[in-house]
């Protein structure tokens, strides 16, 4: 099975595909202990590129998640991406991250369909824009609502809707 | 209307099917574009059901989440246990004793017997065979749910997996009860197959329905009795073996076209496989070593700074969790990604063109819940 670590991957991005690889991370200097990862990190201008090059190059057909992290506290989110084999196999993880003010991740839905809801729901609870989604909708909350409620900051108990601002 | 030539002058209309509609398995819409009888496009509309349970997963501790977990499935309370124990344990480091790991295998392949029985029951039921399918399905689930009920002390939402094991040793008559519901269970198997083999009615309701073909079901991420209808045979209890189900000898059933009536095939033979590895696994019981729970697994944990991501074969599809820990006790993420939500991408590209009344069972035959859906 020619599955490939977070190492070899990093060279042969390196290789192939160069400025894909992001070594600083794009707000906080100096890395928290929080924030440290062993999986590859892409530039988000990347993205679709690297995806499409995990596919076709490699052979991980599969997109199973896509996640998203808000680090408040680092004024970051982070997006989890998932691939597999379909011969089997652990996973090929690759993460993005994006300021959180205005953040905006090119979308992986015109090649890989598999990722629409992924993205709506991203879209939906943390506010993260998908450039290039066809059909970029709320799919839970109803479209009239202010705000996003999986962010860290959305207020929790309801209080915003009860009227009282505290 | 004035005809022009011999054609009637047709027009399009956008129709809604549900969200309360006894055919949607809860509270789910489909907004249809219909031409005639005929679907044009159609768009899944959801979230009636959303309760932010990613966000209630936050602000409880980790153990806290292991009775919200049944609430997503609540057809298979076991199996989302069991993805959820393993992301905290992968956490957390934490070992699990063998016998812990026989009595969850045991109990997650009777959740798929039990899933798979009460789907397929409802799929019928979907088609027009009003209850009494239904009903065979429900009384071999009703079986299954005497075993959890002597088990967990719940029937449906079983909270019964604990970080490190389960959370009471099996009764002592577990053995020979299981033992006689597994003795009568081809029965039931061969005479649910036979039901639609033999019934014309059924087979021209279900084949080259909702076709699914291969490459288009890979690129949309669809996983479970789905993807392997379609001819693609993963499975992650063979892809990336977890717990101990490299112990076992099961196949992997596939379809070969894709329709409706594969994925009905493929869930039957699921059901003949996981007898199976049941049979193997009450074989190798007695044998195993160590308790029903790791003596040193403590509950109420603070995992250390880090990510994991553990997933199951849920009788479903793929059930991942995504758990983040800053070290706290509570998750600082908690994704859960989940198979009926993910197997619904494609289902306006399985309904484009076929008729209004075939859209029921090819939403069927996906086999959703909303529980698992909204979230």
């Amino acid at each position: 099975m020619p599955l490939i670590t977070p190492d070899d991957l990093r060279k042969q991005l390196g290789a192939d595909l160069p400025g894909a690889v992001a070594s600083v991370h794009p707000v906080v200097e100096g890395l928290p202990a929080f924030l440290e990862t062993g999986d590859l990190l892409i530039e988000a201008d990347f993205l679709p590129r690297v995806a499409v090059y995990v596919r076709d190059v490699l052979g991980y057909t599969y997109l199973s998640d896509i996640v998203a992290v808000d680090y408040l506290d680092y004024q970051l989110f982070e997006l989890v991406y998932r691939f597999y084999h379909l011969e089997g196999g652990r996973d090929l993880v690759i993460k993005v991250r994006v300021p959180r003010d205005n953040p905006s991740v090119p979308s992986l839905t015109p090649f890989w369909p598999g990722a629409d809801l992924n993205e709506r729901e991203a879209f939906d609870l943390f506010g993260i824009t998908f450039t290039g989604h066809p059909y970029l909708k709320r799919i839970y909350m109803w479209d009239e609502l202010d705000g996003h409620p999986m962010r860290k900051d959305f207020p929790k108990q309801g209080d915003k809707y009860l009227g009282d601002e505290s | 209307m004035k005809a022009e030539g011999t054609m009637i002058k047709t027009e399009e209309l956008q129709i809604n099917i549900g969200p309360q509609h006894p055919s949607t398995h809860g509270v789910f819409r489909m907004l249809v574009t219909v031409d005639g009888e005929t679907i044009v496009d159609l768009k899944p509309v959801f979230g009636y059901l959303h309760r932010n349970h990613e966000q209630i997963a936050e602000v409880n501790t980790y153990l806290q989440n292991m009775p919200y977990t049944d609430r997503l499935d609540y057809f298979n309370s076991m199996a989302n246990n069991q993805a959820y124990a393993m992301a905290v344990e992968k956490l957390a480091e934490i070992e699990v004793p063998e016998r812990a790991e026989y009595i969850r295998v045991i109990m997650v392949e009777l959740t798929r017997i039990l899933n798979h029985a009460s789907a397929l029951g409802f799929l019928i039921n979907d088609m027009g065979a009003w209850q009494t399918p239904l009903a065979f399905g429900m009384r071999e689930r009703e079986k299954i749910l005497d075993l959890f009920e002597s088990t967990s002390g719940a029937r449906l939402m079983c909270n019964y997996f604990r970080f490190g094991g389960v959370v009471r040793d099996l009764p002592p008559d577990f053995v020979p009860r299981l033992q006689s519901l597994l003795t009568g269970l081809p029965t039931f198997i061969d005479e649910f197959e036979r039901m639609l083999r033999e019934n014309e009615i059924l087979r021209i309701r279900s084949e080259g329905i909702g076709v699914l073909p291969k490459e288009v079901a890979i690129s949309y991420s669809v996983t479970g009795p789905v993807l392997r209808g379609s001819g693609i045979p993963y499975d992650i209890r063979k892809a990336e073996p977890y717990s101990i189900y490299d112990r076992f000898d099961f196949d992997v059933p596939i379809g070969t076209v894709g329709d409706v009536y594969d994925r009905f095939l493929v869930r039957i033979e699921e059901m003949r496989q996981s007898k199976r590895i049941l049979e193997q696994a009450l074989k190798q019981l007695p044998d195993a070593e160590g308790g029903h729970i790791n003596p040193k697994a403590r509950q109420n944990i603070r995992p250390p700074v880090g990510d994991a991501y553990t997933r199951i074969e849920s009788p479903k599809g793929e059930l991942g969790f995504y758990l983040v820990s800053d070290g706290g006790q509570t998750p600082y993420r908690y994704k859960v990604r989940a198979p009926s939500f993910i197997n619904l991408t494609p289902l306006s590209d399985m309904c484009r063109g076929y008729k209004v009344a075939d859209v029921v069972v090819i939403l069927g035959s996906i086999d959703i819940v909303m529980g698992e859906v909204d979230r």
